[in-house]
C-alpha cells in the first residue's frame, strides 16, 4: 500500500505550494488559482482518509462555487486591486513572522508528543453518502435546520449588502431584484 | 492505511500557519479572505483525519457544517468588500480604518 503514502506526498506538497500561493504573489487571479490547487489536493487527501461524500463536497462547494466567486469578485475590482498605499507596517511584519513559527513549533510538538493509537481499516460504509446522510437526517437534524437558515439568512445579507446606497425609497424594491455586486451605479 | 495520522495533522497544522501569517501580513482583503478559507481548510482536514483515525462520522459531518458556513461567509464577506470598493475605492485593508482607536 505504498500507493497511498505516495499520493499523499504529492497531494501535501501541492497543498503547501498552493498554500505559499496564496500568501506570497501579488497578483489576486494567483493568488484564487493557489487556493484552487490547495482545495483540490486536500480532496484528494480527504479520498485517502476515506471521506467520499467530503470530498465531493470540497470539489463542489470549495473549488465550484467559493473559488468562483472570488474570481468574480477579481473580475468586477480588477483595476484597483493592485493600487495599495505604501506599507505601515514597521516591526510588525517580522514579528508576525516570528509568532507564526513559534506557533508552528508548537502544534508540531503537541502531534509529535501525542501518541496516536493505531488505526483500524476503515469498514466499506465509511463516509459515503449514504452513511454521512443518514447520520446527517438522524441525529444532526437539529443543526441541519438551523444550517438552512443560515443559508438563507447569507442570502438576504448578499442581497442587503449588495444594493447601491442611496436610493429613493421607490427605486428599492427594483433594486433588490438586481443580482448582488451587477451594479456599479 | 500506511501513512500515519500525524502526517495530516502536520500538514493541517503547516496549512493553517500559512493561512496565520498571510493575515498577519498580507493587506489585500481579499487575499486576507482567502488565508482565512486555508484556515478553515486546515480545520477541516483534521476534522477528516481524526474522524478517519476514531472511525467516527461525526467528524465528517462537523467538515459539513464547516464548508456550509464558510459558503455563507465568503458570500456576505465579498459582498461586504465590494461595498467598501464602492464607498472608499481601495481593497487595502490599512486604509479601512474607521473604526482606529
Amino acid at each position: 500500500m505504498a500507493v497511498e503514502l505516495i499520493v499523499f506526498i504529492f497531494a501535501a506538497i501541492a497543498s503547501v505550494a498552493g498554500g505559499v500561493g496564496v500568501i506570497g504573489s501579488r497578483l489576486p487571479v494567483r493568488n484564487a488559482l493557489s487556493l484552487l490547487l490547495v482545495l483540490g489536493s486536500l480532496a484528494v487527501t480527504y479520498l485517502l482518509l476515506a471521506a467520499q461524500f467530503v470530498a465531493v463536497l470540497q470539489v463542489i462547494v470549495y473549488a465550484g462555487a467559493i473559488v468562483v466567486l472570488f474570481l468574480f469578485v477579481i473580475m468586477l475590482l480588477h483595476k484597483q486591486l493592485g493600487k495599495m498605499s505604501p506599507d505601515r507596517l514597521r516591526w510588525q511584519g517580522p514579528a508576525g513572522l516570528v509568532l507564526a513559527a513559534a506557533f508552528l513549533t508548537l502544534i508540531l510538538l503537541t502531534i509529535r508528543l501525542g501518541a496516536a493509537a493505531p488505526t483500524a481499516p476503515a469498514p466499506a460504509e465509511f463516509g459515503t453518502a449514504e452513511s454521512v446522510g443518514r447520520a446527517l437526517f438522524t441525529a444532526f437534524v437539529l443543526p441541519f435546520e438551523v444550517a438552512s437558515m443560515i443559508l438563507l439568512v447569507g442570502i438576504i445579507a448578499a442581497v442587503v449588502i449588495g444594493r447601491p446606497a442611496a436610493q429613493p425609497a421607490a427605486a428599492v424594491g427594483r433594486s433588490a431584484a438586481t443580482p448582488v455586486g451587477a451594479s456599479r451605479r | 492505511m500506511t501513512v500515519p495520522i500525524s502526517a495530516y495533522l502536520a500538514l493541517s497544522a503547516l496549512l493553517f500557519v500559512l493561512g496565520i501569517t498571510g493575515v498577519l501580513l498580507r493587506r489585500n482583503a481579499l487575499v486576507v479572505f482567502m488565508s482565512i478559507e486555508l484556515m478553515l481548510n486546515a480545520v477541516n482536514l483534521t476534522f477528516v483525519a481524526f474522524a478517519r483515525q476514531l472511525l467516527a462520522i461525526e467528524g465528517q459531518l462537523a467538515v459539513f457544517f464547516v464548508v456550509l458556513v464558510a459558503a455563507v461567509e465568503v458570500v456576505v464577506g465579498l459582498a461586504i468588500i465590494i461595498a467598501i470598493f464602492r464607498a472608499r475605492d481601495t481593497v487595502d485593508i490599512d486604509d479601512v480604518d474607521l473604526l482606529r482607536g
